[in-house]
């Protein structure tokens, strides 16, 4: 008996099976785009005329396409492009949200007003149609693509960023801070913006998803990554002609681009959880 | 109601002038030559300079935003390399098509994901709420296009029931919808769960049924009206993406809408096009924002005297 009352009563935390679930996802996509091309059972752009259009087969898992690349091995050499699209496109995102919105919320008055009046006007265009826009100025490359899809998503977070800071403005602690005379920068960056973290990861990891569903759907409208290159949404671009004869096209890359945002959305449901259980669901 | 309808009106014009500053900066610091892109590529230079002095591009920058906003509030859009001139008839005659698939899609969304809602939010932690979950995860993680595309090859191609692409009678409109509502109905489900199970617990809903109440008509009669107001709000914060999946799914079914017109923009360079279209779906925006904050004032009676 006495044993039991010594030992120390350790907190348990349910385990969160939304963080279990995305994260495994996560990280076997993480694997995929390091090491898909090695991985491959074909080289992705090797053409094999007689497998033309073939469907699954023992050869080709998930058969082959118009040329007969092996649709497999261009699915796993493909992850690399949507991933890293989704996550620069996200971190630059984050990175122009967070200042944007920190320095609005946290000096008020005219920089606020100059900030969230911007932001607010970029928000009446629709996020994938800004996103096209910019990807038609700046052209259809990797690089461009990430920057459309960065700066569509810029405008939502640096809008939540300064709603967290303006709460956390008002908190006790932000005020003893400003009272004993630091500077307003090191409060920004020493008090409120580490308050704000969980916020802005939860919402990142949300967007990252949103993020794969922009690439691909610039993919298959021919203005993200150019074919031949095995990009998921640009082999769904091209399959859009064979969807009457061979619709085995459409299936994988679809499948893929599902699950990657699965992942992503379940992995910040989890993250929500964890980090404040009374977060709106959005 | 008048004051505030007027107040908002009155905000587009100054939305839409801004937007147009954003896009002006953006497409000016394009490289290449616009002249050159204006006049076709198989012009010869004399017709390029020609049309850099007939577009205004060699006067200074000022100048030409200037005439540029000139020119809008003459509703001139600017000169369009694939109409020879202002584009602004053509994107008219796009508008019906889109709004016909916006206002298709958002009717399907209310009358599948309230239903759907309800039941889940009823039925809390049992098979029904399991199955509308599971699948409202399932629609928010599947691009929008490429449900199309199955959609095509199983309706179309495989069962013959409904045409796979055009404007052609309400079959054709069939497959484009769900397409594009599919992401606004588990929206609307989950909110709709979240709000009934949140609701079930209150005062109100126990008083109704100590009086002998039925389920149904404690839901349709009470439950429902409550629920209203976020669904509402979810529509509204998801017109963007209405709008934006509208220019895919316009594209994946050949739907000759305001989205259509805007690729077609896109894949000839004519940044005069982008710029109008886009302007066009700020509007559609601002318009189903202003269409919502009406509504509230309908479904919410608080707000009306406030």
């Amino acid at each position: 008996m006495a044993d039991i009352a010594a030992a120390p009563r350790r907190r348990r935390r349910r385990p969160n099976l939304h963080l279990l679930v995305g994260g495994s996802l996560l990280g076997l996509f993480v694997a995929l785009a390091v090491l898909g091309p090695t991985l491959a059972p074909y080289d992705p752009m090797a053409q094999d005329l007689f497998a033309t259009m073939e469907p699954p087969t023992a050869a080709h898992w998930l058969g082959a396409d118009q040329v007969g690349r092996d649709i497999l091995s261009r699915i796993m050499a493909g992850t690399r492009y949507t991933l890293s699209i989704a996550l620069a496109s996200v971190a630059a995102a984050a990175l122009i949200g967070v200042a944007l919105g920190s320095i609005a919320g946290h000096f008020g008055g005219r920089v606020d007003r100059a900030v969230t009046g911007f932001v607010d006007l970029l928000l009446t265009i629709p996020n994938l149609v800004l996103a096209i826009a910019i990807a038609s100025a700046v052209g259809s490359s990797p690089t461009g693509l990430t920057v459309a899809i960065a700066a569509s998503f810029v405008p939502s977070i640096a809008r939540l960023v300064r709603s967290r800071v303006l709460e956390l403005r008002e908190e006790d602690f932000v005020n003893a801070a400003v009272t004993i005379g630091m500077s307003p920068w090191r409060v920004l960056a020493r008090h409120v913006l580490p308050n704000a973290i969980s916020v802005i990861v939860v919402e990142t990891s949300l967007l990252a998803g949103q993020a794969v569903l922009v690439g691909s759907a610039l993919g298959f409208l021919g203005l993200g990554v150019q074919p031949p290159a095995p990009e998921w949404g640009a082999m769904l671009g091209a399959s859009r002609e064979a969807l009457e004869i061979a619709p085995h096209l459409v299936m994988a890359p679809g499948l893929a681009i599902s699950l990657l945002v699965f992942a992503f959305n379940t992995f910040g449901d989890g993250l929500r959880d964890r980090f404040d259980p009374n977060m709106q669901q959005r | 109601m008048l004051r505030f309808l007027v107040q908002r009106l009155a905000t587009i014009p100054l939305v839409a002038i801004g937007v147009i500053t954003i896009l002006f900066v953006i497409f000016k610091s394009v490289p290449g030559d616009e002249a050159t892109l204006a006049a076709g590529a198989t012009s010869t230079q004399a017709e390029i300079e020609a049309m850099r002095v007939r577009l205004g591009l060699d006067r200074p920058l000022l100048i030409q935003y200037a005439g540029h906003i000139w020119g809008l509030l003459h509703l001139d859009l600017g000169y369009s390399s694939t109409f020879r001139g202002n584009p602004l008839p053509a994107i008219l005659e796009r508008i019906p098509a889109t709004l016909l698939l916006m206002s298709s899609a958002i009717a399907v969304t209310v009358a599948i994901g309230i239903p759907a809602g309800l039941v889940a939010g009823a039925n809390q932690n049992r098979w029904p709420d399991y199955a509308i979950s599971g699948g409202v995860v399932a629609l928010l993680a599947i691009p929008n296009f490429w449900l199309g595309m199955v959609l095509i090859a199983v309706l179309s191609v495989q069962m013959r029931w409904l045409p796979s692409f055009g404007a052609a009678g309400a079959a054709s409109l069939v497959i484009p919808t769900i397409a594009l509502s599919a992401r606004l109905i588990a929206l609307v489900a989950r909110t709709t769960r979240g709000m009934v199970v949140e609701e079930m617990r209150k005062d109100y809903v126990r008083t109704a049924r100590a009086k002998g109440l039925r389920w149904k008509a404690v839901l349709s009669r009470h439950v429902l009206r409550n629920v209203l107001i976020p669904i509402v709000t979810v529509i509204g914060l998801q017109a963007g993406y209405l709008l934006g999946g509208s220019v895919v799914v316009e594209r994946l079914f050949a739907w000759p809408g305001l989205g259509d017109l805007m690729l077609t923009g896109v894949s000839v360079r004519d940044y005069t096009l982008i710029q109008g279209a886009t302007l066009f779906f700020v509007v559609g925006f601002l318009v189903i924002n202003l269409a919502v904050d009406i509504l509230y004032r309908f479904i919410n009676p608080r707000l009306r005297h406030g």
